[in-house]
């Protein structure tokens, strides 16, 4: 059986977020982990290999440091990487990435493919339906639990207040919730291979089937009008008031405010 | 000459340092105060391939080399100095010197199933009447027929009662010299926890590390197989100091990991403590203490990576060693007094780190040879 996993880099949570003047984010100046939907995806991935054997691999758009996340995997178990990098794709939304990371898997053999359901980043859950409809496979989103039945999935996906247990033919594809499971740790002599290992690096013309005009930033129908970081929230204002005083003045500020 | 870590041993770090945090640090304080021995967390670290580190692969390991293992330790004792010990004695102590020294049958019986982690050791040099000289210890090890059969007993030992394997060495021959004078020949055996005759004594209650298991052990006509001698016959003192050269790098890392862990609370807690109505790390008396810290840490840093880098690089490395250990050691015992200067009457209460931590930096300028020991070593190389 063989799974190709989505990861992405995106910035440390833990670290402040920079923008590109486009509006875009400035990638090569934050810290960088590996998206933790994407985690989940890469953990779902390495147990079915446990279980019943698989090849796993990991595939990433991005600069040059993204290798930094596919060593990450192959240090967790993944068996190859690819990076896909090339200065046109830069700038891309979730169409031209959708459509350049088709362009790199319609030169790979599957039987699943596993992206995280969102990124952290940008938050829009598209990619990974988009690929699907890109390379016709059916989708099963939102993904709390994977089981392989011979050729089938058997997936739980979950709604706000119950899931659905979906069965799909493979080839298909699957978004991961990072409640899905609790990745690994990787293992030092994992690490010290994983740098011994040599990531495939392909650029736009290992792209197939794909069209200049659906890449990068030019490809790109998304137009970010503009993007900041967490706007503050200002000091407040502070009183002390005995309990009865309180709540007047609570009730006068909202409906100063129009609140109620 | 380049000072930063390569990408490889980068990533390793962010893994000792993010396991440590997430699984280790959550159970310091309990460690401390039950005295108990944390097995889940060994566990865990068997799983993940720890307790192998810089074992070559085809024995079991991880196939890294000193410097991953000594930041793995280094790591492990910011938050938690029993867990490192623990992980610095199996190691150093016991996988070590099989590694060097075993024959091959003995390497893929005890190696593996010690470097995967399946196994716990523990070394045993040690004895009441035989610290810093060593030369004093009474154990016999006699050859009856097939069996080795030892009598005596060691004391303070770590990984005392939950190891499986021990290094215990042991009189095989007194010999009289041209003068007259008796000299004692050691050897190194491995004992099995299940050997017949092999019991433990009193478990040691101690001032830190308390979650670390250290035992009396007692051999009574302890009957191992012959196959079992370690090295040659009559190289058990060698083969001693050696190991302890490796595992002074260990405990070095240990005692890093140890002043580390109290800095980062230090300049975290006088950032926030505020007194004369401002933060107590805006006064100079602070800042320059903080300086004089990060310094020293630095310094100790260097020595017990560059000890690192000589053990994989060199066939003898005892200054290196010693000089780490007895460098890392002191600035442990250092810097944690001074944090808790720094965090004042809460620097005093258990309930904050590190009090705790100023009690484990103690041990590591006693144990795997003393202070004094070290200086031993050092100035006999520079006066040699």
């Amino acid at each position: 059986m063989k799974i190709v996993v989505c990861i992405k880099q995106v910035p440390d949570t833990k670290g402040g977020v920079k923008f590109n003047p486009d509006g875009t984010l400035d990638r090569a100046a934050m810290l960088a982990i590996m998206n933790p939907d994407d985690k989940a995806g890469l953990e779902a991935a390495l147990r079915i290999k446990d279980e019943i054997g698989a090849e796993v691999t990991v595939l990433t758009m991005g600069l040059p440091k993204a290798d930094d996340v596919l060593r990450e995997a192959l240090a967790m178990g993944a068996d190859n990487a690819i990076l896909v990098t090339d200065r046109v794709l830069g700038g891309a939304d979730t169409w031209a990435t959708s459509t350049t990371i088709a362009g790199a898997l319609r030169n790979i053999d599957y039987d699943l493919i596993i992206t995280g359901r969102q990124a952290i980043d940008g938050d829009t859950a598209q990619v990974g339906p988009q690929i699907a409809e890109h390379l016709g496979l059916p989708v099963i989103s939102y993904a709390e639990d994977i089981k392989v039945d011979g050729n089938s999935v058997i997936v739980k996906r979950q709604y706000e207040d119950r899931y659905h247990e979906v069965k799909a033919q493979m080839p298909c594809l699957i978004t991961a919730l990072s409640e899905l499971n609790e990745p690994r740790y990787m293992t030092p002599g994992g690490i010290f291979d994983a740098y011994d290992k040599e990531v495939t690096v392909w650029g736009r013309a290992d792209l197939k089937d794909v069209d200049d005009s659906n890449l990068g930033l030019k490809g790109s129908p998304t137009k970010i009008a503009k993007a900041s970081d967490k706007v503050r929230k200002g000091a407040g204002e502070k009183v002390t008031l005995d309990a009865a005083e309180s709540v007047t003045y609570l009730m006068d500020k909202l409906k100063e405010k129009h609140v109620i | 000459m380049d000072f930063t870590l390569d990408k490889k041993h980068e990533m390793a770090r962010n893994l000792f340092k993010e396991f440590a945090e997430t699984e280790v640090k959550p159970l310091a304080q309990e460690t401390d105060e039950t005295e108990e021995f944390p097995m889940e967390t060994v566990k865990k670290m068997q799983k993940y391939g720890f307790m192998g580190i810089p074992v070559p692969k085809e024995y079991g390991g991880q196939g890294c080399d000193p410097l991953t293992y000594t930041m793995c330790v280094e790591e492990l004792s910011k938050v938690c100095a029993t867990t490192g010990v623990v992980v610095s004695a199996h190691t150093s102590l016991c996988v070590d010197p099989i590694l060097t020294y075993g024959t091959e049958e003995q390497k893929q019986k005890y190696v593996r199933p010690l470097a995967t982690g399946e196994k716990l050791g523990a070394f045993a040099l040690t004895e009441p009447g035989a610290g810093t000289d060593a030369q004093g210890a009474q154990t016999k090890a006699v050859l009856d027929g097939d069996e080795w059969v030892l009598n005596g007993s060691k004391c303070f030992i770590t990984n005392g009662k939950v190891a499986d394997v021990y290094i215990v060495i042991a009189i095989t021959s007194v010999v009289e010299d041209k003068r007259g004078r008796k000299k004692k020949n050691f050897s190194a055996f491995i004992v099995d926890k299940d050997a017949p005759g092999f019991s433990f004594g009193t478990k040691e209650k101690k001032m830190g590390i308390r979650g670390s298991s250290t035992y009396e052990l007692i051999f009574e006509d302890c009957r191992i197989p012959k196959e079992n001698l370690l090295g040659p016959e009559g190289k058990g003192f060698p083969i001693a100091m050696h190991t302890l050269d490796g595992g002074r790098i260990g405990i070095a890392a240990q005692a890093l990991g140890i002043a580390e862990g109290a800095f980062e609370r230090a300049v975290a807690y006088t950032k926030e403590r505020k007194q004369f109505g401002r933060s107590i790390a805006a006064q100079q008396n602070t800042q320059f203490k903080l300086a004089d810290m990060a310094t020293r840490i630095e310094a100790a840093q260097l020595l017990v990576y560059k000890a690192a880098m000589a053990k994989a690089t060199q066939k003898v490395y005892s200054v290196e060693a010693a000089k780490a250990k007895l460098f890392a050691a002191e600035t442990a015992m250092a810097v944690t007094t001074e944090v808790v200067q720094l965090f004042g009457g809460y620097g005093y209460i258990r309930e904050y780190d590190v009090e705790r931590m100023m009690r484990d930096a103690k041990i590591t300028e006693i144990y795997e040879g003393t202070s004094e020991v070290q200086r031993m070593v050092i100035s006999g190389a520079v006066l040699k």
